[in-house]
C-alpha cells in the first residue's frame, strides 16, 4: 500500500507529540484527498453501509404494505408509508396460542428485566465489595470457581436448575426466571464490582473503619454513593443481556409468561397462515428497540461494559 | 490484651461474619449451581434417563448412541465450520477495522457506534433480519435477479450444503463489532514510542502491525479468543430464529440438540450426554487459559 503516505502519518503523529515542547501544535496539515484518506475512509464507509443495511431494510419493510412488498424490492423506500404493520405487530399478531400481539411479551419482558436487574446488581455489588475489602480465607477460591463457571455452557446446568426450581415450587413462574438471571449474571457483575471497589483508595475504607463504621455502613454510606458510574455500567450489561435472552425464557417460563424474544420468534416462525413480512419486521424492530435505545443513550459506557468482560480477573 | 483473647477465641467462623453472610449467594452459585449442576449432569449422562432422571447406569451407552446419531454428527460438523470461519473472519475484519479506526480519523465515534450496534441486538432479532434479507423470493437473490442477472443464485437458507454459511453471515454481522472494540482498546494500549521507533527504523506500517504490534497484543488476542470461542460453542438462538435447524437437519448445532432432547423429545440421557460433550469442548479452550491466567498470577 502507500508506504510513503503511512510514513507521513506516523511522522505527523510524532511531530504532534513533539509539538507540545516547541513549535506549532496539532497535526501537520494533510491533503484532504490523499490515497491514504481515500482507502481509509472508503473502507470504513463501505463497512458502515454493510452494518447499516439490515437496519434500513427492517425499517423500510415494516412501513410497506404487503402488495408493495410482493411487487418491489426490499431495498427500495416505501411508496406509501403505512403504520398498519406496527399496530398489528403490537396488538394483533398471532403466536400459536393467542392473538394479542407483542404487547404481552413486552409486558412480560419488563416484569422480568426490572426485578432481575435490581436484584442481580444488588447481590453482585455486595459480593464484589466483600471480595475487595473484607477478604476471608478461601474466598478467592470461590470467586475463581465463579468466574471459570461463567464459561460452562448453560445447557450443562439447565436441568438441575429446573429440578431445584420445581422442588421450591417456582418453576415456570416469573420469580423462577428472575432467580436464574440473578445466578447467571453473578460472575460478570461480581468481577466488575470487585475490580472497581479494589481500585478505590484504601485509605477511604480504613478511615471509615477507624471511625467505627461496619460492613453494611461502609457499603451503603461510602461505597454505594461513590460508585454510581459502575452501577450504570452494570445496568447496561444486565438490561441488554436479560432483554435479549431467549434460552432461559423458553426453558424456565410457561407460555403465558414468555418474554418478548420468545414471543417474537413464535410470531415470525409460526407455520400457520400467510407470512406477513411487514408485520414480522415491525415486530422485530419493536423487540430490538429497548436494547438499541440503551445502546445509543449510553454510548461510551456500553463500550466500558463490554471491556469489563475482557478485563483480567 | 483484648486482641490476644480475640485471637485465642476458638470460633474463627464468626470473624468477619458479615462478609461471610454477604458472600453466601456467590458461594452458593459457584458451588451448588456451577460445580454441583455440572457434576449432576455429567453423572446422569451415564444413566438411561428418559422422561425423568433415573439412576440406572448404562455406562457409555448414551455416548455411543450420540455419536451414532446423524443429527449429532451434522451438528458437530456445523459447529466446526461455523466456529472456524467465525473466528477467522471476526478476528481479521475486527482487527483491520480497529487498525483503521486507530489512524486518528474523524468521526471515530460515529463509525464505532455503527459497527457495534448489532451487538446490542439479540440473536433472535439478528436471525430474523437475516432470514428476511436472505429470503430467496424477496431478498438479495430476488433483487439481483430483477436487475437483469436472471441466473443469479444466492439462497443459503434453503440449500442444505451451504445453510451454515447463511448463519455465519448473520453471526459475523452481529459479533464483529465486539472484536473490533476489544482490538481497538488493545491498540490504544500500545505505547506511542513503539510507533516512533518503527518509523525511525523505516519499517513499513503493515509490517509494523504484523511483526511488532500483533505480537505485543497477545493478551488481548487471547482474551478475545476465549470470549468469542465460548460464544461460538453456545450458539443456539441464532439458529432457532434464522433456520430452526433446517432445511431438514442441515443447520443443527449441539446446543439445539441438547435443548430438543431434554425438553421436546424427553430423552434426558441424550441431552445430558450431548451437553457433557459441549462441556468438554469448552474445557479444551478454557483450561489452558485459566491455567495461564490464574496459575500464572500466583507465581508472579
Amino acid at each position: 500500500m502507500a508506504d510513503q503516505a503511512t510514513l507521513n502519518t506516523v511522522a505527523a503523529a510524532a511531530d504532534a507529540s513533539r509539538g507540545s515542547l516547541s513549535g506549532p501544535r496539532g497535526n501537520r496539515p494533510r491533503p484532504l484527498f490523499s490515497t491514504r484518506n481515500i482507502v481509509l475512509y472508503g473502507t470504513l464507509t463501505l463497512a458502515a453501509i454493510y452494518y447499516l443495511v439490515p437496519l434500513y431494510v427492517m425499517v423500510v419493510t415494516s412501513l410497506k404494505s404487503m402488495p408493495e412488498i410482493r411487487m418491489g424490492n426490499i431495498f427500495s423506500p416505501p411508496v406509501e408509508i403505512t403504520f398498519e404493520p406496527w399496530v398489528k405487530a403490537w396488538a394483533q399478531a398471532c403466536t400459536g396460542l393467542n392473538c394479542d400481539g407483542l404487547s404481552r411479551g413486552f409486558g412480560n419482558s419488563i416484569r422480568i428485566t426490572i426485578p432481575s436487574v435490581i436484584i442481580s446488581i444488588l447481590i453482585a455489588s455486595i459480593n464484589g465489595y466483600a471480595l475487595a475489602n473484607w477478604r476471608f480465607k478461601g474466598m478467592e477460591t470461590f470467586f475463581t470457581v465463579l468466574v471459570i463457571g461463567a464459561f460452562i455452557p448453560y445447557q450443562v446446568m439447565i436441568y438441575p436448575i429446573v429440578i431445584v426450581l420445581r422442588e421450591i415450587g417456582i418453576y415456570g413462574t416469573l420469580s423462577g426466571l428472575i432467580v436464574v438471571h440473578t445466578i447467571f449474571g453473578m460472575p460478570i457483575l461480581t468481577l466488575l464490582f470487585r475490580n472497581y471497589f479494589a481500585s478505590l483508595p484504601e485509605e477511604l475504607f480504613k478511615a471509615a473503619r477507624v471511625d467505627g463504621a461496619g460492613f453494611w455502613n461502609i457499603y451503603f454510606r461510602i461505597m454505594l454513593p461513590m460508585s454510581l458510574p459502575i452501577f450504570v455500567v452494570a445496568m447496561i450489561i444486565q438490561i441488554t443481556g436479560i432483554w435479549n435472552d431467549f434460552l432461559f425464557g423458553v426453558v424456565f417460563t410457561r407460555p403465558e409468561y414468555y418474554p418478548m424474544t420468545v414471543q417474537l420468534n413464535n410470531i415470525v416462525n409460526s407455520v400457520q397462515g400467510v407470512k406477513e413480512y411487514n408485520v414480522n419486521m415491525a415486530a422485530t424492530i419493536l423487540t430490538g428497540l429497548v436494547p438499541l435505545i440503551v445502546y445509543f443513550v449510553s454510548g461510551k459506557l456500553f463500550v466500558r461494559g463490554i471491556a469489563a468482560g475482557a478485563v483480567k480477573g | 490484651m483484648t486482641d490476644y483473647q480475640v485471637v485465642r477465641r476458638p470460633n474463627t467462623l464468626l470473624r468477619n461474619l458479615n462478609s461471610k453472610i454477604a458472600s453466601i449467594p456467590m458461594i452458593l452459585t459457584a458451588l451448588v449451581v456451577f460445580v454441583g449442576g455440572t457434576v449432576w449432569t455429567v453423572f446422569y449422562s451415564f444413566t438411561n434417563s428418559k422422561l425423568l432422571p433415573r439412576s440406572v447406569f448404562v455406562g457409555f451407552d448414551q455416548y455411543e448412541r450420540l455419536w451414532a446419531s446423524e443429527r449429532w454428527i451434522v451438528s458437530i460438523q456445523n459447529l466446526a465450520i461455523y466456529g472456524f470461519f467465525a473466528l477467522i473472519f471476526s478476528f481479521v475484519v475486527g482487527f483491520v477495522l480497529a487498525a483503521f479506526m486507530d489512524q486518528k480519523i474523524r468521526f471515530e465515534s460515529v463509525f464505532r457506534t455503527i459497527f457495534l450496534y448489532p451487538f446490542a441486538l439479540s440473536f433472535i432479532v439478528t436471525g430474523l433480519v437475516w432470514q428476511w434479507l436472505l429470503n430467496p423470493d424477496f431478498g438479495v437473490q430476488h433483487v439481483v435477479r430483477s436487475l437483469g442477472w436472471t441466473g443469479f443464485t444466492f439462497d443459503p437458507l434453503y440449500t442444505q450444503s451451504i445453510v451454515i454459511y447463511g448463519v455465519l453471515i448473520a453471526a459475523l454481522w452481529q459479533g464483529t463489532g465486539l472484536v473490533m472494540v476489544l482490538m481497538l482498546a488493545g491498540l490504544r494500549g500500545i505505547d506511542e514510542d513503539i510507533w516512533k521507533a518503527s518509523r525511525v527504523d523505516g519499517i513499513p506500517m503493515v509490517k509494523t502491525y504484523l511483526l511488532i504490534i500483533i505480537p505485543m497484543m497477545r493478551p488481548v488476542f487471547i482474551t478475545t479468543l476465549v470470549i468469542v470461542a465460548s460464544g461460538i460453542v453456545k450458539v443456539y438462538d441464532l439458529v432457532v430464529a434464522q433456520t430452526s435447524g433446517g432445511p431438514g437437519i442441515a443447520s443443527e448445532v449441539p446446543a439445539k440438540y441438547v435443548y430438543d432432547y431434554m425438553f421436546q423429545a424427553q430423552n434426558l440421557g441424550q441431552g445430558f450426554a450431548a451437553s457433557t460433550m459441549m462441556l468438554i469442548t469448552i474445557s479444551i479452550i478454557i483450561i489452558p487459559w485459566a491455567y495461564l491466567e490464574f496459575g500464572g498470577k500466583k507465581r508472579g
